[in-house]
């Protein structure tokens, strides 16, 4: 049992970087949530039954301009897209839990919880208690989440948009801790490829609605990376 | 329409795209191309959100050296690259970010 809890916490403090840069973003959520017209309730409980940053952000300004409710559902599923692609790459590492275990990872898994679980696997290989990593790297993040949407609700009169972001630049953290944790990944050629045409493809597709330039250059680089692992 | 209603069909599909792969996995035999492919994930995913938020803060493109997150970001991007150390590429940069921010 130990051995769960000393990777549930090693998974806790991975996240940490993570859930200093996403808890103005969960602060500006809330606010906005409510300035867009849904109740306290209605934009709390969106961080728990929805749980996804951007999705939550797009569904708050579509609600204000009073969208058809078919269109926000079809909003929120294109630009939650990505998280197949976590879910088909976090899935070889999880194919022999329960499907309790499934179900609860699965539910936790957005682009914070991703992002240092499957450099771990990557890193260390499928491990015993691997997947308690990911459990305490999901929860944490979770947690941060629901918090830090409950602090922009509460301050959402005094919070205009940028304000603590001006000060402070915490959500600066997101990015950089992406960048402290893809770089040394990029061990080749096909990685660094990879890296950079997807990068790239994403400044490109950028304008792309419903965030599907990030799909576009997720795939771009899964592309350029495989093809020119073939060839070396 | 109710926004209950909205949120819960949203947050379903939402949970059913994260569920998805990792229930099918087991039960399908996966190619080995899309296997490989997979290890690729990671860095192009990573990247794709990366970069916009060093090359196009706020919602402009800016590749200035008036834009401290891309100075920022590219010293961390080089401190991660030597070192491989998680927590000093985020202070540094942190840190940097702060420093060109105040000049």
């Amino acid at each position: 049992m130990s051995e769960a809890r000393k990777y549930f916490w090693e998974g806790v403090r991975a996240e940490l970087p993570l859930m200093v840069g996403g808890f103005p973003f969960g602060m500006i959520y809330g606010a906005l949530a409510l300035n867009a017209g849904l109740s306290n309730a209605a934009a709390q409980m969106m961080s728990s039954i929805l749980f996804a940053g951007s999705a939550q952000f797009i569904t708050a300004q579509l609600v204000q301009v009073a969208a058809p409710a078919l269109v926000i559902i079809l909003t929120i599923a294109v630009v939650n897209v990505r998280h197949m692609l976590y879910s088909a790459s976090l899935a070889p590492y999880l194919k022999d839990l329960s499907l309790k275990w499934k179900v609860l990872l699965s539910y936790l898994l957005t682009d914070e919880a991703y992002a240092p679980s499957i450099i771990k696997y990557e890193k260390d290989g499928l491990q015993p208690y691997s997947h308690w990593f990911v459990f305490g790297a999901g929860l944490a993040l979770w947690v941060d989440w629901q918090v830090s949407t409950a602090v922009g609700i509460f301050l959402a009169a005094y919070l205009t948009d940028n304000d603590i972001l001006k000060i402070i630049p915490l959500d600066f953290a997101l990015p950089l801790t992406f960048i402290a944790m893809v770089v040394p990944v990029l061990k080749n050629r096909a990685m660094i490829a990879a890296a950079l045409s997807a990068g790239f493809m994403a400044l490109l597709a950028i304008n792309l609605p419903y965030q599907l330039g990030l799909i576009v250059a997720a795939f771009t680089g899964i592309i350029v990376g495989t093809l020119l692992e073939k060839k070396s | 329409m109710n926004i209950w209603l909205i949120m819960i069909v949203g947050g379903l599909i939402t949970f059913g795209m994260r569920f998805s792969l990792i229930y099918l996995f087991g039960k399908f035999q996966i190619p080995e191309t899309i296997q490989r492919a997979l290890h690729y994930v990671p860095p192009a995913v990573l990247s794709a959100i990366i970069f916009p938020e060093l090359f196009h803060p706020n919602d402009t493109f800016d590749v200035s050296w008036t834009n401290t997150r891309l100075l920022a970001g590219l010293i961390a991007i080089a401190v991660a690259w030597f070192s491989k150390n998680t927590l000093l590429t985020i202070i540094v940069g942190m840190i940097v970010l702060l420093i060109l921010n105040l000049i």
